[in-house]
Parts: C-alpha cells; sequence; structure tokens
C-alpha cells in the first residue's frame, strides 16, 4: 500500500513539476495555440487522437493499481479470493479484452483516413490564389524566393496574412525538414527532388520556423523567423526588396553558419528547377 | 599509394581527440581497463577468466557476458546522454554550451546507436542465453559456438565503436546515418565508416544469433513440450528472432550499400548520380521498425513470467497472449513508413500506415490487460521485478497514447522530428525494453550466480529510474508541442525552452543516481551473498528453469525434463503432474571450450578496423582470419565432452 502510495506521489510531483516549468517558462505553445488553419485543423487530430486513445488509461492505471492493492499478499483478499488457476477462459471473455481497443482504433483509423486526405500538404487550401514562395535548404540556411516578386530572402520568411502559401520545395545540401509549427506541420527538403507544402497564416505575427532534419554541423542555425505581414505590407516589403543586391547564388549556396537574414533582387530565370536538376545530370556533370 | 598509406591507411598523428571531453572519456576508459586487469593478475585469475568465461560455450555463462558488456556499454551512452543534457541546457541565447556543434552531433549518434546496438540487443540477447535453453528444459542452444561467435562479434563491434573515442572520431549524422549527410560528400571523415562497421559487426553477430535461438525452440523443446505448453518468454523470444532473421539482412545489405557509397564512389543513395536517398530511408526503417519489436518481446517476455510468478497464479489468455505476438510480428513489417510521414508520400500511402500502426496497439493492449488479469486475485507479491512491471505498464500506455497520437498523419506533421517525438521512443524503449529487462535480471540473477539480489537497493533504484524517468522526459513531451526539434545543439533565446531543458537534465540526474543504486545493489549483494543465498526455487517459480539448483550447474538439467504441462514445475510442485520417470541417466554431452569465437571476434575487429581507415591489408587479414577460424572450426571434430551422470550431485528436490 505505501508503494502505490508512493507510486501515485512521485508520478503526481513529478508531473506537477514538469507542468510548473511549462508554465514559469512562459514560452509559447505553438501546436496547442496555433496561428494558422492547417495547423489549427492539425491540432484538432491531435487532441481528438489524445482523447480517444487516452480512454483506455484510466481503466488500465484504475485495474493496476487496485489489483496491486487489493491482491497485495499481505492483504486478506490474497487469502480468501487466491485464485491460482483463475483464467477468462471463456472467449466470449477473451473477445472482449480484443473488442474493446478494436472499436477505439476502428474509430481513430476512421479519423487517420480522413485527416490524412483533408490536411494532405500538397493540397492547395481554399481562400484564393496562393502566393507561391520557393524554398532551398542549403548549408546552412534558408533560401526563399518569390517567383512573381522577382526578390529573395535568406532566413527570413516573408508573407502575406490571410492568404495561401503554396511552399515548393527542394534541398542544394543534405536532407532537412521545413517546419513552422504555428502555421503546420513539416515537410522533407531534399537535394534532386521537390516536395510541396501548403499553409496559410491566419493573423499577422512572427512565427519561429525550423530545419527539423539533422543536415550537418551548422544545422541549429538553421532556425528562421516567419513573418506574417498584413497584405498591404508584404507588397511593400516585395518593392522594397527589388532594390536590395542581385543573388549571387554560387557564392550564398557555398557552406555558411548563422547567416543573418538579408534580402536579394535579380534572381536568375527558373533558380528552383536548375537547382533541383542539377542533381538530376550524371555524375560527371554534378556542380 | 606512398608506403606510410599503405601501412597505416589514413591514420596519423592528427586522429587524436582536439577536446577535454573526448579525452576525460578516453583516459577514463584506459584507466577502468587497467586496473580490471592489474586486479586480474593480482588475483591470478587470468586462467580462471580464460577457461570459465571467455573460450566459454555454455550459454549461461556467455549470456553473463552479454550482460557485462551492455551494463558497461550504458554507462558510455549513459555519460552521453548526461553530456546531451548538460549541452542543451546551457546553450542558449549567447551561451554555446560545453560542446562543439559537431561534438554534440557525434554524441547524439553515438548514443543512440550504442543504446539500441549494445545495450538494448546486449541485455536481450544476454537473458536469452541465460533463461531460453533452462525455460524449455534443454541443457544449450542448438548451436553452441556459433553462439559464442555470435557474442564475440558483438564485442567486436562495441571495440570499434569505442575505438571512435580516441583514433578519428564517430558519425554525426544521427544514430541512422541518413544520407546523404552520411555520404563522402558531407561526412569526410571515417565517423560514418564507424558506424558503419560497428553496426556491420554487431548485425551480423545479431542475424546468427536470432538463427540459433530460433533453431533452439523449434528443435531443442524438452520433451512432451507442445508449442501450446511452451513458457511465454520461450513464444516472445521465438517472435523476436523470427523478426531478427528477416530484419537484419536488410540492415546488413542497407549498410553494405552506403560503404560501397563512401568507399568506392558508387551512387546508391547519393544527391545526384543517379543516388537515391529515400530508398535508403526506406530500407533502414524496414529492419529499424521490426527492430523496435525485436527488443520489446523477449521483455513482454520476461513480463510473463514475472507477472505470473509474482502473482502466484497462473498467465491469464495463454492463447491470447500467443496470438498477440505473432499479429505484433506481422503487423510490425507494415508500419515502416511512418517514420516519414513528412516525406510527402500521399494521402492514401500515409493512411494505409498510419492505420496500419495503429492496429499494432491492439495485441499490446490486449497483453497488458491479461497481465493485469494475471494479478486478478492474485497473490501479489511487491519485490523489485514486480515494481519494474508496474512501472512500465504506467509509462507504456502513456506511450502508447503518444504512439497512436504520431500515428495520425497530420498529427505527425506537426510532432515528427520535434522533442515530442524524441520523449514518445524513449517512453516505449525505456519502461519496454530496459525495465523488461532490468525486471528479468532481478529476477533470474539467483538462477545464474546462486543469490539474490538486494531488495531495499533495487527499490531505491526503481524509484530513482521512475522519477528521473517522467522528469527527463516529461519536459521533452512539452518541449515538443513548443516546437522544439530534435538535435539542436543550441536554440534562439526568448523561446522559453530552457527551464524545461533544466528540469530535464534533472531527471537524467536522478536516472544516473538510479543507476548508481543499481551498481550499489550489485557491489552489497555479493558482499552479502551468504545471507541471499537462493536455493534453486527462491520465487515459488512455474517454470523449470527453477527445478535446478542455484545456480545453475554448466549442464543445467542432471536428467533431462519430460514435460506434460505448461507450467510444468508447478504443476509438479501442485501434483498435477507427476515427474515423469526420467530419461535413461546416460552421458551428459556438452560442448568443449573453445578460443575460436574469440579468435574470429579479434579477426573481425581488425578487418573493421581496416575498413574503416583503409588499411587495406589488416582488413584483408581480418577477413582472411575469420575466415580461417570458421573453416577450422567446421573441421574440428572433437568438439564435445562427456559427463558420466554417475558423477553428478544428487537433484535437489
Amino acid at each position: 500500500m505505501k508503494r502505490l502510495w508512493l507510486l501515485l506521489a512521485v508520478l503526481c510531483a513529478a508531473t506537477g513539476a514538469v507542468a510548473g516549468a511549462a508554465l514559469l517558462s512562459g514560452g509559447a505553445l505553438p501546436l496547442l495555440f496555433p496561428a494558422g488553419p492547417v495547423a489549427l485543423a492539425e491540432r484538432h487530430v491531435i487532441l481528438l487522437t489524445f482523447a480517444l486513445s487516452g480512454l483506455v488509461v484510466l481503466p488500465v492505471f484504475g485495474a493496476l493499481f487496485f489489483f496491486a492493492w487489493r491482491y497485495r499478499a499481505e492483504g486478506p483478499a490474497a487469502r480468501q479470493a487466491h485464485a491460482p488457476n483463475w483464467d477468462h477462459d471463456s472467449p466470449l471473455a477473451e473477445f472482449s479484452w480484443w473488442l474493446v481497443p478494436s472499436l477505439i482504433i476502428l474509430a481513430l483509423a476512421v479519423l487517420a483516413w480522413q485527416s490524412a486526405h483533408q490536411l494532405d500538404p500538397y493540397t492547395p487550401l481554399p481562400g484564393g490564389a496562393p502566393l507561391t514562395v520557393d524554398v532551398v535548404a542549403l548549408d546552412w540556411k534558408w533560401l526563399f524566393l518569390y517567383p512573381a516578386q522577382g526578390v529573395a530572402s535568406v532566413n527570413r520568411l516573408v508573407i502575406p496574412a490571410g492568404v495561401p502559401v503554396t511552399f515548393e520545395l527542394t534541398a542544394d545540401a543534405p536532407m532537412n525538414s521545413f517546419w513552422i509549427p504555428a502555421l503546420g506541420g513539416q515537410i522533407m527538403v531534399m537535394p534532386g527532388m521537390l516536395t510541396q507544402l501548403n499553409l496559410e497564416a491566419s493573423r499577422a505575427g512572427s512565427y519561429p520556423g525550423f530545419s527539423a532534419n539533422i543536415s550537418g554541423e551548422g544545422f541549429s542555425g538553421m532556425a528562421f523567423e516567419a513573418e506574417a505581414l498584413p497584405p498591404a505590407d508584404f507588397a511593400a516589403w516585395a518593392a522594397s526588396a527589388s532594390s536590395s543586391v542581385p543573388l549571387d547564388y554560387p557564392a550564398l549556396a557555398a557552406p555558411s553558419e548563422n547567416v543573418a537574414p538579408a534580402t536579394y533582387a535579380g534572381l536568375p530565370p527558373g533558380l528552383l528547377d536548375s537547382i533541383m536538376m542539377s542533381y538530376m545530370a550524371p555524375a560527371s556533370t554534378t556542380p | 599509394m606512398s608506403m606510410h598509406a599503405f601501412i597505416f591507411g589514413e591514420l596519423s598523428w592528427s586522429v587524436f581527440p582536439h577536446n577535454a571531453i573526448n579525452w576525460g572519456g578516453v583516459l577514463f576508459m584506459f584507466a577502468c581497463t587497467a586496473a580490471l586487469l592489474a586486479a586480474l593478475t593480482y588475483y591470478r585469475r587470468w586462467g580462471w577468466l580464460w577457461r570459465e568465461w571467455l573460450t566459454s560455450l555454455d550459454p549461461k555463462r556467455i549470456g553473463v557476458m552479454y550482460l557485462a558488456v551492455a551494463l558497461v556499454m550504458l554507462v558510455r551512452g549513459g555519460v552521453d546522454a548526461l553530456l546531451m543534457r548538460a549541452q542543451q541546457a546551457a546553450s542558449t541565447g549567447a551561451s554555446q554550451g560545453i560542446l562543439s556543434a559537431n561534438h554534440f552531433q557525434q554524441i547524439f549518434s553515438a548514443h543512440g546507436s550504442i543504446m539500441i546496438f549494445f545495450v538494448a540487443m546486449g541485455l536481450m540477447f544476454g537473458l536469452i542465453n541465460i533463461a531460453l535453453p533452462l525455460l524449455l528444459g534443454s541443457r544449450d542452444v542448438a548451436f553452441p559456438f556459433l553462439n559464442s561467435l555470435s557474442f564475440w562479434l558483438f564485442v567486436a563491434g562495441a571495440a570499434l565503436v569505442n575505438c571512435s573515442l580516441f583514433l578519428g572520431d564517430f558519425s554525426a549524422a544521427g544514430w541512422l546515418s541518413y544520407p546523404p549527410l552520411s555520404e563522402l560528400a558531407y561526412s569526410p571523415t571515417v565517423g560514418v565508416d564507424y558506424w558503419i562497421w560497428a553496426l556491420q559487426i554487431g548485425g551480423i553477430g545479431s542475424l546468427l544469433s536470432g538463427v540459433n535461438f530460433l533453431t533452439t525452440i523449434v528443435k531443442l523443446r524438452a520433451r512432451g513440450m507442445r508449442w501450446m505448453q511452451m513458457p511465454m518468454f520461450a513464444w516472445c523470444t521465438m517472435g523476436s528472432m523470427s523478426l531478427v532473421v528477416f530484419a537484419f539482412p536488410i540492415l546488413t545489405v542497407t549498410l553494405a550499400l552506403l560503404w560501397l557509397d563512401r568507399t568506392l564512389g558508387m551512387h546508391f543513395f547519393t544527391a545526384g548520380g543517379g543516388g537515391n536517398m529515400m530508398m535508403y530511408v526506406n530500407l533502414i526503417w524496414a529492419w529499424g521498425h521490426p527492430e523496435v519489436y525485436i527488443l520489446i518481446l523477449p521483455a513482454f517476455g520476461v513480463f510473463s513470467e514475472v507477472v505470473a510468478v509474482f502473482s502466484g497464479k497462473k498467465l491469464a489468455g495463454y492463447t491470447s497472449m500467443v496470438l498477440s505476438i505473432w499479429a505484433i510480428v506481422f503487423f510490425s513489417w507494415l508500419v515502416w513508413l511512418h517514420h516519414f510521414f513528412t516525406m510527402g508520400a500521399g494521402a492514401d500511402v500515409n493512411a494505409f500506415f498510419g492505420i496500419m500502426t495503429m492496429i499494432i496497439a491492439i495485441p499490446t493492449g490486449v497483453k497488458i490487460f491479461n497481465w493485469l488479469f494475471t494479478m486478478y486475485r492474485g497473490r501479489i507479491r511487491l519485490v523489485t521485478p514486480m515494481l519494474w512491471f508496474m512501472g512500465f505498464v504506467v509509462l507504456f500506455t502513456l506511450g502508447g497514447v503518444t504512439g497512436v497520437v504520431l500515428a495520425e498523419p497530420p498529427a505527425d506533421y506537426q510532432l515528427h522530428n520535434s522533442l515530442f517525438l524524441v520523449a514518445h521512443f524513449h517512453t516505449m524503449i525505456v519502461s519496454g525494453v530496459l525495465f523488461g529487462y532490468f525486471a528479468g535480471l532481478t529476477y533470474w540473477f539467483p538462477k545464474i550466480s546462486g543469490f539474490r539480489l538486494d531488495e531495499s537497493l533495487g527499490r531505491k533504484a526503481f524509484w530513482c529510474w521512475l522519477a528521473g524517468f517522467i522528469l527527463a522526459f516529461g519536459p521533452l513531451y512539452v518541449l515538443g508541442l513548443m516546437g522544439a526539434t530534435r538535435r539542436l545543439d543550441h536554440y534562439p533565446a526568448g523561446l522559453g525552452w530552457q527551464p524545461l531543458f533544466a528540469l530535464a537534465g534533472a531527471g537524467a540526474a536522478l536516472i544516473a543516481l538510479g543507476f548508481a543504486f543499481q551498481v550499489a545493489q550489485l557491489l552489497r549483494s555479493i558482499r552479502d551473498r551468504e545471507l541471499l543465498r537462493a536455493g534453486g526455487d527462491p520465487w515459488e517459480g512455474r517454470t523449470l528453469e527453477w527445478s535446478v539448483p542455484s545456480p545453475a550447474p554448466s549442464y543445467s538439467f542432471a536428467q533431462l525434463p519430460v514435460v506434460s504441462a505448461r507450467d510444468e514445475f508447478w504443476a509438479r510442485k501442485q501434483g498435477v503432474a507427476v515427474e515423469p520417470a526420467a530419461l535413461p541417466a546416460g552421458l551428459i554431452e556438452l560442448p568443449r571450450n573453445s578460443a575460436l569465437g574469440l579468435a574470429a571476434g579479434a579477426a573481425a575487429l581488425a578487418a573493421g578496423f581496416g575498413a574503416v581507415w583503409h588499411i587495406w591489408w589488416l582488413a584483408a587479414l581480418g577477413l582472411a582470419g575469420g575466415c580461417a577460424v570458421i573453416l577450422l572450426r567446421a573441421f574440428d571434430e572433437d568438439t564435445e565432452t562427456v559427463l558420466p551422470a554417475a558423477a553428478l550431485p544428487p537433484l535437489p528436490l
């Protein structure tokens, strides 16, 4: 008995310490308090799955602690009710152990099928023509290309709030993963491959972004800010960026760490395609 | 090629480590080795070590050696973990912490590789060696020499990892070394080669062990033991080993292809040149996901034995338990893609693999229900193996819930590669695998040593591990929800992550205290061994291993048992099963000692070291030596020694 209370006390104290530290830290919980429709829908999936699969936790914990206490060797039940050969040999009982978790999993499977299709990262979001941003993961920084605006930005993503954004992503570096937690889930970014991601910021703000996949020495420095601006401010930003220095892609692509944000103009035409295609060529001609 | 390059490959004076932490580890390692060698010499134990241990083909002895190596590697992997926690607690904003980015990356790569390959696998094979033949009523495994060979390959792999501590560096590309980062273009040092060859050599040992134990279960069960009378640990091991036999060849081939890329300039997985990194990710997880079940199924087996014995009851739902094992084995082949939902495979593919992943929760849940109903109407003794079991149920159920959350593809898009994921798989592996093997270690310890482990220090260790685990990994779940990605050696200030990282560091320290209690427990138990002396059956056991004296003699069973019931030993004690008329006493054939397994391990280490450093003569010599050893053994006709049954002491019962 004492040990069980000790177990419960340890669990509660440790959980309390974690929750307390989380509250005191004052850090944002972007997955639970997101800033875009995709992250919001993904939060719904996370919380619903937690709730449904969590249904088994209480009966399991209840049975574990109750049985451990009630049938403890020194207790009365262990003498009176001990049934060393007891087994729920009835197929019905056995069937129900399989049935209960199966029903929960069935509900979750339906959710998985539907949500995987609704939240397919390749599906464009509703709400008008999206802004296209081409993303190139480099050693070790992010290059954001705005083909329609003719500008580029390094380590600072600027998007208009309330407008769907389609990201087309490739790498001129090892595998990375492009993730802005407040806006929605990540997608891997690979050399010679093109992946897509559709996100939207519901409101203006600055949201931290990361590379979520280890890509080498300067990987930690690939943290960036995603700035969602009111559409008019976004247009003004693009206009001011177009007077930046021209993009010298080969110089930028050389490995560098903790690169400060910068804007560029004068994009070479078809840059994204040529970066991707450089990995398609035979090995001898790979730059 | 210059003479120097021919003789020394890429070795030079610059390969020694360049930082104090590395040197500290090296000096500690050398100091411990020197102390061990000195003690062996001082107490004149070299001959004993050679005859009784290093050349022994007794699976119980080999099992103990597996456990010893695994615990040493647990120290190494644990120090790695503490360094990671210290770095992440300190390294934010202006502070860069205590480690360079590259060093930090080497440490987490080593931590994962060591903990899976040389700790979890080592504990697993150690306990299987000790318990499986005894549970089956067999004197030995199917292939005693192969068993020794497997062990020494495992040691060679572990030794190669530790070489990287002072000669060159280790992989900085993560424990699964995804290309193209792990390709020569991005990882030009020998680190990834160390990783490849340590895993390759250890992995081949594991594959051979899989063949060995699977054959043992199929062919060497006691006379009369029908399939549905096998102890649950044997069923679980059978599921696990059948996964080993099919999964490890995938690892072998994948590592070989990566090595060809790096060494001969091929393009299986390179960026460009026709290489496809996504193929590697698929292959490595086609091994990697079954690997998780390989590790955990025998731990489920331990829990099945422990719960039944310490509840004084037969295992509830035996048939269901067997079915659930094979359901897990089957479905474990259909879930590998959930490790990379974020690669953009499309909704149909992601949904399929997500649903398959969730389905595995059903047989796992059934197992938990059956353990709980084994406790129902039992007479429960809450000794340390049972505490590990209860801690397991608590953490594993919570970890299972987070696993189902991660199985929903859209949830995974948000949680993948975050610390939430890291916390999830540590919950499963620490509570499932590690707690399971700690329970098994405590449970079977008297059978190999003759005395029990000290209960009070064992309990203290458990509470430290449990509380420490919650403190160390609870914050990581929260950090994942805060958007913290894994493997960061530094993170921006102002995100509010630091207090949680600090708390996680305190949790890790508490776990280290728990481990210290375990070491103290072992030492105190050795000191007080006369007080803790155990008879053949210290726990009111149910299965055959408790029918022989403790420590179990080299021949295990003086007379091979004949089985007629599920919990044969229990049934005999109840008078339900009559101890069958002993088989004709006859002669006991035991394998002779052999140093060839050790020689093969040394050859493999030389070959691996040569391949890592491009010292090709050494690699060729090692390979040839290994082949020679195998041939030598194959033509050795005189491999057994005979013990006359009349010379044995009487049975204990």
